[in-house]
């Protein structure tokens, strides 16, 4: 019995091979776009945590000196000073076109790194002989120890697939050949056990900063605004894919109405008919899902190396460009697959199984009541209402995504609705009969579109919405360079007296020298380095202050007030008139705040004689140098040459820029890339949801066509109606996604990272997109449209036929 | 495991191998190195400094302490020097690795500290004049040995005694000569036991004025122990009549192999041979998970001596990269006096 | 001569010829009824009548225009200006009410006269039901929707197929005797379809289609 059940509801697909292949894309498609996200993330987030692991970042305070690497006797006296700290040498190497990072440690005196306990518990571990003595050897990840192998001149290679990709783990001996630096360090760890009667550092190393572990910037947390917009699109594609999904099951349910109740009629339970049925879509759902799963892996493995590049540029942090399929991703993403094909079906076969056996007519009411469409608009209302007051109410992330949750599910349920209101108000106003015809048609059509455009909806809010925020956090990085790097030149000096001949030589040639002082203090809500600053025009004009209060410079200057950054304000809850308290005891008013992005700790500024006041005996090391912009370059070498400064301790504010930027731009490649995908997605549900119509649109077009309109008329006015709900949709999607932006940045930015962003309108970007919606809904008219031209009069007629 | 523990283990062989290959290794072959010879003719300052072509090393310092508290302290000061190849270089090439260990053991409790360096940067080494051996801040330093100030810490303690000898340095078996098997494995071997200490230990509970008596040992070879010998019994004891007593017990597979060496109270020194005396446990303690004999019986019956050896405090272990237990003891019988005992292979 | 059919010859695509060598003319003002078998091919040659399908011989002439000489274009203003279609299954279109449906082709002629319109919707019974879509009409309702829509524009010539075919007997005859009173007072020629010989005693004219043939 069950099989002949089978046969019936599945005899159904064959007859509509297309709103099967619909429903499998669908599946597919929201599978594959959340599995590609989420294997993309996962990819980079076990990269991190594999090289924190392995390499034990962020675990020890380290000693670096600013102006360049430490000579290996300063190790040395360290050491004999009773400081336990162990060396590293690390620095980029070119082999075969290819950039890999060399990380040299004192074997002997490093802490345990897991690639060394892997290789040394290997059944042939290595002669330590071997290891700390030349030649050495190299550690590194299977592919790159294949391509080191490749190459001639390497010490021999080992292999461990503990080392994070494109890196070379080596014992410093080894890394100084390699990387032709002998006798330099590039930074020490301080290791945890520290014996009794050990000299403080600015004693015996004054040159030495000692950066604590929590002051490291950590891959992870710097990279969650990277993985949040991430995952915030993934679930829109998804919810995009769903829609299609929810859409295709309903017709398909709509159709087999008849088939069901006749299966009724011939003694099959309703019990069982919803049994087989989730069976079916069980199997549909798998079958979609795994097609799904093949997607996104490939789709992953296409974004991944762009990912892995942005990471690794703007971060640092190393993450494999290579995808490996993880049996928890596919499963998780089949579970996804499962779960959104029955919640998109939900609703269906909640229907199907209150449908009663003798009433309900063949296909679903052609005019969706008014009532509906308010009754959901309405509760769409509520939504938005409701997501705002959350949003408003709470603090903390989870409330903010609640909040957008709330918005987006609320203007999707909206839009029918207000689509509906604005034909009728254009239906009213058409004069012609076929104008009127067209918008009362439109509307018509409205409820079986409605799912289509909301997906439409969605994926244009969310273009705009992360459009606007990437687009504002960029203009805000460029202002924030812009006002941060004023000087045209850096230079940082080896020691005090160094630093001051370099800023008597300077005093001549160039416009201004502004010495960069600071000391590490504490405050309650953790680190925080104070910066003491000169009166120059250069602050005043150009610090990007996001609160102030009046006079604001010379309060701070003539010693009367402080300025905080945005992160300590926020935390601190420190505004213009509060008193901010040092650990040193001193108390200074809150003149202003500035905006200091991706910076993690605290910082405040003060004048420089406060600053001696505060913390005396602060570095005069670091300087900037305002000079005529073409001048740069000669005065950049002039300091090199004259007081034999390496490259890093003298850099251009112009090169420092373009590369923040270039780094920054690369960033958000694969943002836009999702961006298309999404709209993309869109555009599908559209097309799949007009064919899908259209059996059910030949009964409206064939009377028209009978008197007097021809085929080519029909299928412009077709497109022309794709067109006109898309342009509508897109403008009802304009506020959403600017709402969707404000929600970025001013909630869940501020929760999740601590800073608020401005916020700025690119209408150029909007008409853009306003342009790609309307060639969308276009691409997606033309099929049914060009199948409706080409429709043979004969078929046409089949409409009026009496034997229909 | 610790990537440390690593490297010296595999240094000095893998602590698993211990019964098959000796003791940290020190039963490991010699490839390479130099073996020591009878007969070898020692010229100070030049041996007080290291021999980088033999295997391994090590400048050995232990004192019998008391406190202006009245109470007995025990010091350890060790540097050892391990060779990955037989020869030197410059900078972190240098296959000579130098491992530091110190302790304080008072009365209630045991502290040490450890350190590892390489060679050829400069954080560790020996110098023979003047001398200085080293590593990291901890330091042994003199113009000659016979009168040296020597400091290390940790983190719970640190200590700076001055040492001044006042008698001969001692070479133990065949002058200097010292087997230490039947296959007549060997090591060059003397000592300065001699030194008068006084100075300042630094403990969690205060810092404490002490003097008393110090011990130190040179010995350097490439494969001192058989391959059978799994760990030897040392003990260095100075008895109140002013006659010292180095005796030692390896043992092995084929049975124990025992050496001493008699010194009297102006350094005049007689070897004794495998067998003189007889080491008998007479209590174990347990110590870091192993039954450790901290209470031992040492007959000579050459020289009438039969006494009891008691740790002062059990719980002298060393956990360090390799293991082992050393340790401050007290002597009663035919003698008395105090003296360090070393167990290791346990 | 309003409408000349002329030895026209039409086969379905599988080659099966329906129509062979059909002659029929209408004057205007004049009633045709054309009755025969199920599949006969009377509703085929109504529709090549309304300029609906193209025909493969023979000729058409409708009001001087040949059928045979337009292009899809011309065949769609030939329906719009010239012809107006009744149906079985009424066709008419969902989305608009009554009264837009009432007005639709006649605007698309732009031939409106609202007045005419009006008395349309009067004499059929239509004005209280000016509002409604089609979905909400009884099948009587509806045909007289279809036949309101249909006279709007005045045309010259009613095309009509099996008009009262869905509809039961009282509905049947009001709806049958409205249409013959209006094309009367049009001065309209109809052309109908039917299968009842009741029906086709009450027009001027019979012919009956068999074989392929008017018999």
């Amino acid at each position: 019995m069950t099989g002949a059940i089978i046969q019936a509801l599945l005899s159904h697909w064959r007859r509509h091979w297309l709103q099967l292949a619909t429903l499998l894309i669908g599946i597919a498609l929201a599978t594959g776009l959340w599995s590609a996200v989420q294997a993309i993330n996962a990819e980079a987030r076990a990269s991190y945590q594999q090289a924190n692991d392995q390499l034990a970042l962020g675990l020890f305070d380290e000693l670096r000196d600013p102006s360049g690497p430490i000579p290996v006797e300063r190790y040395v006296s360290l050491r004999r000073a009773g400081w336990q700290v162990a060396a590293v040498l690390e620095g980029p190497l070119r082999i075969s076109g290819r950039t890999v990072q060399v990380m040299g440690v004192d074997m002997v005196a490093y802490p345990a790194l897991p690639a060394v306990t892997q290789i040394e518990q290997s059944e042939t571990p290595p002669d330590p002989a071997d290891m700390l003595t030349a030649p050495g050897r190299l550690l590194a990840a299977p592919d790159l120890a294949q391509v080191l192998r490749g190459q001639s001149g390497l010490p021999p290679i080992l292999t461990s697939d503990t080392v994070p990709p494109d890196l070379i783990l080596t014992d410093i001996g080894a890394a100084e050949t390699l990387l032709d630096k002998s006798g330099q360090i590039s930074r020490m760890i301080v290791l945890p056990d520290q014996p009794l009667g050990v000299p403080p550092l600015s004693e015996i190393a004054p040159e030495l900063e000692r950066i604590a572990a929590s002051a490291q910037l950590d891959a992870a947390s710097l990279t969650d605004s990277f993985h949040l917009n991430l995952t915030a699109f993934g679930l829109l594609s998804f919810a995009v894919g769903l829609f299609i999904v929810h859409g295709t099951v309903g017709l398909a349910f709509a159709q087999r109405r008849a088939m069901i109740r006749t299966l009724r009629a011939l003694g099959v339970s309703m019990r069982r008919l919803i049994w087989v049925i989730m069976a079916e879509l069980t199997a549909l759902a798998l079958i979609g899902g795994t097609l799904g799963l093949i997607l996104g892996f490939f789709l992953a493995g296409a974004l991944l190396p762009d990912v892995a590049a942005t990471l690794r540029g703007l971060y640092g942090a190393p993450v494999d460009g290579q995808m490996s399929l993880q049996p928890q991703w596919a499963l998780a993403g089949l579970a996804m697959a499962l779960a959104g094909t029955m919640f998109a079906s939900g609703h269906a076969l909640y229907r199907l199984a209150r449908m009663p056996l003798l009433t309900g007519s063949g296909v679903q009411a052609w005019r969706v009541s008014a009532l509906g469409q308010r009754s959901a608009g309405l509760i769409g209302l509520a939504l938005i209402g409701s997501g705002f007051g959350i949003g408003l109410a709470f603090n903390g992330l989870v409330a903010g995504f609640v909040m957008v949750g709330g918005i987006l599910t609320g203007a999707a349920l909206t839009l029918p609705y207000l689509l509906s209101l604005a034909l009728s108000v254009f239906h009213r106003r058409a004069r012609g009969p076929i104008a009127q015809w067209v918008w009362a048609d439109m509307q018509a059509q409205l409820p079986g579109l409605s799912l289509a455009l909301m997906a439409l909806l969605l994926a244009l809010a969310a273009n705009i919405g992360v459009g606007t925020m990437v687009s504002s956090f960029r203009l805000t990085f460029v202002g924030w360079l812009d006002q941060r790097l004023t000087s045209e030149v850096y230079v940082t000096a080896t020691d005090n007296q160094q630093g001051q001949q370099i800023a008597q030589w300077l005093g001549q040639q160039v416009d201004a020298v502004l010495p960069i002082r600071s000391v590490e203090l504490t405050h309650e809500t953790g680190p925080l380095f104070l910066y003491g600053i000169v009166d120059h025009q250069t602050y005043r004009d150009h610090w990007p202050l996001i609160a102030s209060s009046d006079d604001v410079w010379d309060r701070v200057l003539t010693g009367e007030a402080v300025l905080i950054n945005e992160q300590l304000a926020r935390r601190a809850g420190l505004w213009p008139g509060d008193t901010l308290t040092m650990n040193t005891g001193h108390a200074l008013t809150v003149a202003g705040v500035y905006s200091d992005y991706g910076n993690p700790t605290g910082q405040a500024i003060v004048s420089m004689p406060q600053l001696d006041q505060i913390a005396p005996g602060a570095d005069t090391r670091r300087f900037g140098i305002r000079l005529a912009p073409e001048r740069a370059t000669e005065v950049t070498q002039a300091l090199r040459d004259q007081f034999d400064l390496p490259r890093r301790a003298v850099v251009q504010q112009a090169a420092m820029k373009a590369q923040s930027l270039a780094i920054f731009d690369k960033t958000f490649v694969v943002t836009s890339a999702l961006n298309v995908l999404t709209l993309g997605v869109a555009g599908f549900a559209i097309l799949t949801s007009l064919l899908t119509l259209w059996t059910q649109r030949l009964p409206q077009v064939a009377p028209v066509w009978a008197l007097g309109l021809t085929r080519a008329q029909l299928a412009r006015l077709e497109v022309l109606r794709s067109v006109l709900l898309a342009a509508l949709t897109a403008v009802l999607a304009l506020p959403l996604g600017l709402v969707l932006a404000w929600a970025l940045l001013a909630v869940i930015n501020v929760q999740a990272f601590g800073w608020r962003l401005p916020m700025f309108l690119f209408p150029a970007d909007w008409v853009y997109l306003f342009v790609l919606t309307l060639l969308a809904a276009f691409a997606a008219a033309a099929l049914p449209a060009l199948r409706l031209m080409r429709f043979p009069p004969a078929d046409l007629l089949k409409v009026f036929a009496n034997e229909r | 495991m610790n990537v440390k523990a690593w490297l010296f283990v595999l240094i000095l062989l893998l602590p698993s191998a211990l019964h098959a290959q000796g003791y940290a290794g020190l039963g490991g072959s010699a490839d390479g190195f130099d073996i020591p010879k009878p007969g070898y003719q020692f010229e100070f300052p030049r041996d007080h400094g290291p021999h980088p072509s033999f295997r391994i090393e090590w400048w050995y310092l232990t004192a019998n302490l008391s406190g202006e508290d009245g109470r007995d302290y025990g010091i350890q000061w060790t540097l050892f020097r391990s060779a990955l190849k037989p020869t030197e270089a410059e900078g972190w090439q240098s296959p000579q690795l130098w491992l530091g260990h110190a302790a304080v053991t008072t009365e209630e409790a045991h502290y040490f500290a450890e350190r590892l360096s390489r060679g050829g940067i400069g954080q560790a080494g020996v110098t023979a004049e003047p001398f200085e051996a080293w590593i990291d801040e901890w330091h042994m330093r003199g113009p000659d040995p016979r009168a040296l100030s020597l400091s290390a810490s940790g983190a719970e303690f640190s200590y700076d005694l001055t040492l001044t000898a006042q008698g001969p340095l001692v070479f133990h078996g065949e002058d200097g000569y010292s087997v230490k098997s039947a296959d007549r494995q060997a090591s060059y071997y003397y000592s300065q036991p001699f030194y008068d200490v006084e100075g300042e230990l630094r403990l969690p509970d205060g810092d404490v004025a002490v003097t008393g008596q110090g011990w130190l040992d040179r010995e350097w070879s490439s494969q001192p122990l058989a391959a059978d010998q799994s760990g030897w019994d040392w003990f260095s004891l100075s008895f109140d009549d002013g006659n010292k007593l180095m005796a030692f017990r390896l043992r092995g597979g084929r049975g124990d192999f025992t050496a001493a060496t008699w010194i009297t109270a102006d350094g005049a020194a007689t070897p004794l041979p495998d067998g003189s005396v007889s080491f008998t446990p007479l209590d174990t303690a347990r110590v870091a998970g192993r039954d450790v004999p901290i209470q031992w019986r040492v007959t000579l019956p050459d020289r009438d001596l039969q006494v009891d050896v008691s740790a002062i405090t059990p719980d002298a272990w060393m956990a360090t990269r390799f293991e082992y237990w050393e340790g401050p003891v007290r002597v009663s019988g035919s003698h008395s006096g105090r003296g360090y005992l070393e167990m290791t292979g346990y | 001569m309003l409408l000349n059919i002329d030895k026209v010859q039409k086969s379905y695509p599988g080659g099966r010829p329906v129509l062979r060598d059909v002659s029929l003319t209408l004057d205007q003002g004049q009633t045709l009824a054309l009755t025969g078998e199920s599949g006969s091919g009377k509703s085929t040659l109504l529709n090549l009548a309304a300029a609906l399908d193209s025909f493969d011989g023979g000729e058409i002439t409708l009001d001087g225009t040949a059928l045979s000489s337009l292009d899809d274009c011309g065949r769609a203003a030939l329906r719009r200006e010239s012809v107006s279609l009744v149906f079985q299954q009424f066709n008419l279109i969902p989305s608009l009410t009554v009264a837009q449906n009432l007005s639709f082709h006649a605007r698309l002629a732009n031939r409106e006269d609202t007045d005419w319109t009006a008395q349309l919707a009067e004499r059929l019974g239509l004005s209280d039901l000016l509002t409604r879509y089609p979905e909400n009409l009884s099948g009587g309702q509806q045909q007289r929707v279809a036949i309101g829509r249909a006279m709007a524009p005045r045309p010259k010539l009613l095309l009509a197929d099996e008009p009262t075919g869905n509809l039961d007997e009282t509905a049947s005859a009001t709806v049958l005797d409205l249409m013959l009173s209006l094309v009367a007072e049009t001065g309209a020629a109809l052309l109908l379809v039917t299968h009842s010989p009741d029906i086709a005693a009450r027009l001027d004219r019979r012919a009956h289609l068999t074989g392929g043939h008017i018999a």
